[in-house]
């Protein structure tokens, strides 16, 4: 008997253990709304982005006030990154990796200025403000007409042109595809 | 005095065996000590006529050593906006001290106060949670040694014109800390991740609310999030009171002043994946999630902007790391690459980590070039820099980790060359 008790008292001790580690687990459950407040990533397929929209004309104004002081007008010149103007191609010496050429999703744009921006007062925009702007920038670089209303489903349907232009280095790696292909 | 020894020679150009230095007791001709210091030893100095300094709460740096700092470089019109570079050049041994660790910010550094930070785990959970820090300080933690490098280090090594400046401030966006804090996995697990889960967006608590995607797969094997760096809470400037540690993997990855952290399938094509730290081909496309710091290493001692005062015995010194795990092997070059010397690497040679290689020189005043070569554990071999623009082209910004060349000129100064 006492042998089989023993026995049994193992046998549940290790189950416990497998079922579940032991762990401290001093989180609180998060109130949805709380999740809701500060999640704010926004994906290509326009998972994130919020109601609210605005075009390149109430665009033009946004991005006088907050942000042509660093980034130039028409986004070319001054302290900041280039967000329009491309002269060069990818291929061409040296390339301009810009907005309109380079970046692969319009989405990222609406992600970045909505969180980061403008750089001396972020979070002061509107979510119809940043639409705005991102209409603006986006037609600074050819890519929509000056009327058109950026919103979640018009930002999301636009094709950048340089959607298809990297490579994911991780995947390949991992699948073993090119396994170190950049192995001297 | 002047042991009579017979020195071993390891390669051209006055390379010697790297354990000489480890079995001789060799004096320096540079060192030898002249006789009037030697008088002046049995001397009170005046420090040693009254008594010293009170105790203080928080050491500091002899003021003699004030110009061992960091180099910091901000935009124009954002100060908090820019990087910081740790002088490597005037620095020995692996650690970093946590007042010279490079910086990267991208709005400036944020004053947090820790009663008030959370960290938010959700998206593809069972359970989403909320962390404060005090929960977070009671969890238990692990240490480890590990290497912080931008994704944009060296940089200046695609110019067409080596950059003369001290080897610090041209490869030093790269430090060495031991980082303390709960394995990643284990919030993961009490938050249960559902199966479809494979990306994790982490997000800082900074004005910019810097944000990244990064592969679960990374975050499950050996992710860490630190509270504390080389035994102290993490400094403001290094992600004050919670930052990710993605050991090996860009600078970028290790999100400071971390809140949030979202659990998707996919992930968000941050800025910072795709306008930035995404490196251009030649062929125009561009490679992205591009994430591992592949081995590097450069000679610190002597570099760029140091000069050799006479002929004679000196210390090669350097620094050599792989994001893929240990360094295998470093190799040093007096004749610009024709001839090579296995170094002697200092233990203990970790994963991940700085590893500081040295190597015993006879200069005999000809002019040459001194370079180093990193092999780590996986038989990846640091490039030449010609093989990796062959490979690359110049204008993929990020992950420069080419050979450095250090010319040494007849006079015995040092200089930042491009050998091929």
């Amino acid at each position: 008997m006492f042998i089989v008790n023993k026995y049994l008292v193992l046998f549940f001790i290790s189950v416990n253990l497998y079922a579940q580690e032991i762990t401290p687990d001093l989180g609180n459950l998060a109130p949805v709304q709380l999740i809701e407040q500060w999640n704010t990533d926004v994906f290509p397929d326009g998972e994130g982005l919020p109601k609210g929209e605005g075009n390149a004309i109430l665009g033009k104004q946004i991005y006088q006030l907050h942000c042509l002081a660093c980034h130039g007008v028409e986004g070319i010149g001054n302290s900041a990154d280039e967000l329009a103007g491309a002269e060069h191609s990818l291929t061409d010496n040296p390339p301009d990796k810009i907005l309109g050429n380079y970046w692969p999703y319009a989405t990222t744009l609406f992600d970045f200025i909505n969180r980061a921006m403008p750089l001396n007062s972020p979070g002061v925009l509107t979510h119809s403000e940043v639409y705005s702007v991102t209409a603006y920038l986006l037609y600074l670089n050819g890519l929509i007409k000056q009327q058109t209303f950026i919103n979640a489903k018009t930002l999301t349907a636009i094709k950048m042109p340089n959607a298809k232009g990297f490579i994911n280095v991780y995947d390949e790696e991992n699948s073993g595809s090119i396994f170190n292909l950049f192995n001297f | 005095m002047k042991k009579q020894v017979d020195l071993i020679t390891a390669a051209k150009g006055g390379l010697l065996d790297r354990r000489l230095f480890l079995k001789k007791g060799l004096v320096f001709s540079v060192a030898a000590l002249s006789s009037e210091s030697l008088k002046a030893e049995s001397a009170r100095f005046p420090w040693m006529q009254t008594p010293g300094e009170a105790l203080s709460n928080y050491g500091q740096p002899s003021e003699h050593e004030r110009d061992v700092i960091r180099w910091t470089m901000a935009n124009s019109m954002a100060d908090g906006n820019g990087v910081s570079w740790t002088p490597l050049h005037k620095m020995e041994g692996t650690i970093t001290p946590n007042g010279l660790h490079f910086e990267r910010h991208h709005n400036g550094v944020p004053q947090i106060d820790p009663d008030k930070h959370q960290l938010l785990i959700h998206g593809a959970v069972d359970r989403p949670l909320i962390f404060d820090m005090d929960a977070l300080l009671r969890y238990p933690m692990t240490s480890r040694f590990t290497f912080i490098e931008c994704g944009g280090n060296s940089n200046a090594g695609w110019r067409d014109k080596p950059i003369q400046t001290a080897a610090g401030y041209f490869h030093g966006m790269a430090s060495c800390s031991e980082w303390t804090g709960i394995p990643l996995g284990l919030l993961l697990a009490e938050a249960k991740v559902k199966g479809r889960a494979k990306w994790i967006i982490a997000e800082g608590a900074d004005a910019s609310m810097m944000n990244i995607s990064i592969p679960l797969q990374k975050i499950q094997d050996d992710c860490i999030l630190a509270l504390y760096q080389n035994g102290e809470r993490i400094r403001p400037e290094n992600g004050y009171p919670l930052r990710l540690i993605v050991p090996g993997w860009e600078g970028v990855l290790n999100v400071k002043w971390l809140r949030r952290l979202h659990v998707t399938n996919r992930p968000s094509m941050t800025r910072n994946e795709t306008a930035k730290y995404t490196e251009l081909l030649p062929s125009g496309k561009a490679r992205q999630f591009s994430f591992i710091m592949e081995a590097k290493s450069l000679i610190t001692s002597p570099s760029c902007g140091q000069s050799l005062e006479k002929p004679g015995l000196y210390q090669i010194s350097g620094l050599a790391w792989s994001g893929r795990g240990k360094i295998a092997k470093v190799e040093v070059s007096a004749d610009d690459g024709e001839t090579w010397a296995e170094a002697e690497l200092q233990q203990p040679i970790l994963s991940k980590c700085f590893t500081r290689f040295r190597i015993p020189w006879q200069w005999d005043q000809k002019p040459t070039v001194l370079k180093s070569r990193a092999i780590d554990e996986t038989g990846y071999i640091q490039p030449e820099r010609a093989e990796l623009l062959a490979e690359r082209s110049k204008h993929g910004y990020f992950h420069y980790n080419a050979i450095v060349s250090w010319g040494v000129s007849e006079q015995g100064e040092i200089r930042h060359v491009y050998s091929e």
